[in-house]
């Protein structure tokens, strides 16, 4: 009797087993189907705002026209007009001396702050810190063109601080002079991702495990040498995700350089994404336009890509 | 003073003038626009006589209140729509893992870097297609569109961590896939949800080439594509700007500074994991 009783219940149990994986068989096959039902939203907004206009971005560039009359093939004239007419040519030069500013001095600067201020982060003076330098990330960069634009005026704060030091003779209207004014873009890019840069930075330096700096302080290591040997290969993660986000700033830089300079004066800090605008809607070449975009969209993957992959590397081993 | 007493203060004293950096360009158009509107003012000069009035001219010139009232329905059109449609597909992706997925997964992280300039044109010519030019559909659609990558990237990220027992054990007390959707899932994502819409909505607020492209009238636009506006109408008196400039950018930074805990998690979160 007992036994049976025994015997029974394992069945049952089995027989339970079986049930359930059958249930979760048919579970996980209505998912498979209905999985794609879930999808198909975010797939047609997808679809249809970015991978459409993607695939007619790249057969406008084929083409030469104004938006109206209808269009003419010219085959990859575009391209070449792209890469040998010297104002368009200079155009993709500012992007990537954009990158100076936008990338390489946020970064440094910022791992330098970073690792100066790691010791001073806790408390409330950290809390205050995070919140204001994260600001600029939040307001719309519009405003910030707006702000530097006044800032950076014949008037402005910049040369009324010169001015009080007795550096009156370097003052200018650092947006509207030639030399100065591509510069004078890259600070506003240096205010926007300096303190993103920072914060990520210091996020990533205080997971590092303190007993890294009391073994090497014991090695009569120096600070310098702390800093190369512990805190850079420890936030390597951070420094891929800041040069990645910063790259692409610089290379699609738009709103700042509209508000600021509209990309003059002359050329002197006209980048791609405005040069894309004005192409195709004020000297109607949608064609030129096309292609310049297609190259831009080209240029952001190729300084992309290796980034990741380095970092990615750096993980899996 | 020992060292580190003496390193310590000069890490304050580093975060003291990075801070003072960061809040110059607010100070800066703080005085000026208190000085006479039409005047021009010089640096950070504390007006002999501080105009509050600029305030509120600036706000009637520019219709502030229409403004601040299309952003906000842009913000509704757009946000809600990204979240849902991001979370289910995060969902399919995630925790169904449907057959198929991974190359669904590639096609959207193809448009994780995409500068929005990159396809201005043909979305230009697309919207007038469908008739949504200059309304203010032609910022919220592409927008949704545009949010894509990262809300289905973000939303995977979160259920692809879930533990497959949870599924596993709602199927068998019998719950059909949406239900597993809404009755376990949803209500566990909601951290990431939350993340997502705030993300998006800073985003959409802020959105500038979009509205300044497809919708002329401004008072149609959001908030930043309207202050573009404003500083071609009124770029020469800077006083009045300036005040334009500090109220537009003053609903953000109020929110942003009520959440700003969520704010900058959301921030950093959505850089790391991008």
């Amino acid at each position: 009797m007992t036994d049976a009783t025994v015997t029974s219940g394992r069945d049952d149990r089995a027989a339970g087993r079986a049930s359930a994986s059958r249930v979760l068989r048919r579970g996980a096959r209505d998912a498979r189907l209905r999985g794609w039902l879930f999808l198909v939203p975010a797939l047609a907004a997808y679809g249809l705002f970015v991978l459409w206009p993607l695939v007619t971005s790249f057969r406008y560039s084929l083409f030469k026209w104004d938006g109206v009359a209808p269009a003419q093939w010219v085959g990859l004239a575009n391209y070449k007009t792209v890469f040998s007419n010297p104002v368009l040519l200079s155009v993709l030069g500012h992007a990537f001396q954009l990158m100076i500013y936008f990338s390489a001095i946020p970064v440094i600067l910022g791992l330098i702050v970073a690792s100066v201020m790691r010791r001073v982060v806790g408390g409330r003076i950290g809390a205050v810190a995070r919140t204001v330098l994260f600001l600029p990330q939040v307001v719309p960069l519009v405003a910030a063109g707006i702000a530097w634009s006044w800032v950076l005026s014949t008037n402005g704060a910049v040369n009324q601080v010169l001015s009080a030091v007795g550096l009156g003779s370097v003052t200018r209207a650092w947006l509207g002079d030639f030399g100065t004014a591509l510069p004078a873009v890259g600070v506003i890019g240096v205010w926007v991702l300096l303190g993103f840069c920072t914060v990520l930075l210091l996020v990533g330096m205080s997971k590092i495990d303190p007993a890294l700096y009391e073994a090497s302080q014991l090695d009569g290591a120096g600070a310098i040498r702390e800093f190369f040997s512990i805190t850079l290969p420890s936030v390597r993660q951070e420094i891929g995700v800041c040069v990645t986000v910063t790259v692409i700033a610089a290379l699609s830089a738009f709103d700042i350089v509209y508000i600021s300079t509209s990309g003059g004066p002359g050329d002197a800090t006209m980048v791609p994404g405005l040069e894309i605008y004005q192409l195709a809607f004020y000297n109607r070449e949608v064609g030129l336009a096309s292609a310049l975009a297609v190259v831009l969209m080209v240029l952001v993957l190729v300084c992309v890509l290796p980034i990741q992959w380095f970092v990615n590397r750096g993980n899996a081993s | 003073m020992t060292a580190a007493r003496r390193s310590r203060l000069t890490g304050a004293g580093l975060l003291l003038a990075l801070i003072g950096w960061t809040l110059l360009p607010f100070a800066s158009l703080f005085t000026a626009a208190l000085h006479k509107s039409g005047t021009y003012p010089s640096g950070l000069d504390w007006p002999a006589n501080p105009q509050w009035g600029n305030f509120v001219d600036a706000f009637n010139v520019a219709n502030m209140g229409t403004i601040f009232k299309s952003s906000v329905l842009i913000v509704l059109g757009a946000v809600p729509i990204t979240v849902v449609i991001a979370t289910m597909a995060g969902f399919a992706l995630g925790a169904l893992r449907v057959s198929g997925g991974r190359f669904i997964f590639l096609l959207f992280l193809l448009g994780l870097t995409l500068p929005f300039e990159g396809i201005i044109v043909p979305l230009y010519y697309e919207i007038l297609h469908m008739g949504f030019l200059d309304t203010r559909w032609a910022i919220i659609l592409p927008l949704i569109g545009l949010f894509m990558p990262f809300g289905v990237f973000w939303m995977r990220a979160h259920f692809v961590n879930m533990p497959n027992e949870l599924t596993e054990a709602a199927r068998i007390d019998g719950a059909n896939t949406w239900q597993l959707f809404w009755g376990v899932h949803v209500p566990l994502a909601r951290p990431a949800v939350v993340s997502l819409a705030i993300l998006t909505t800073v985003w959409t607020w802020n959105q500038f080439l979009l509205a300044i492209v497809l919708v002329n009238n401004p008072l149609e636009r959001t908030m930043a594509g309207a202050l573009g506006a404003f500083q071609g109408d009124y770029g020469t008196n800077i006083p009045l700007l300036s005040a334009g400039a500090l109220l537009i950018l003053a609903p953000m930074i109020i929110i942003y500074f009520v959440f700003q805990r969520q704010f900058i998690s959301a921030l950093l979160q959505g850089s790391l994991k991008g």
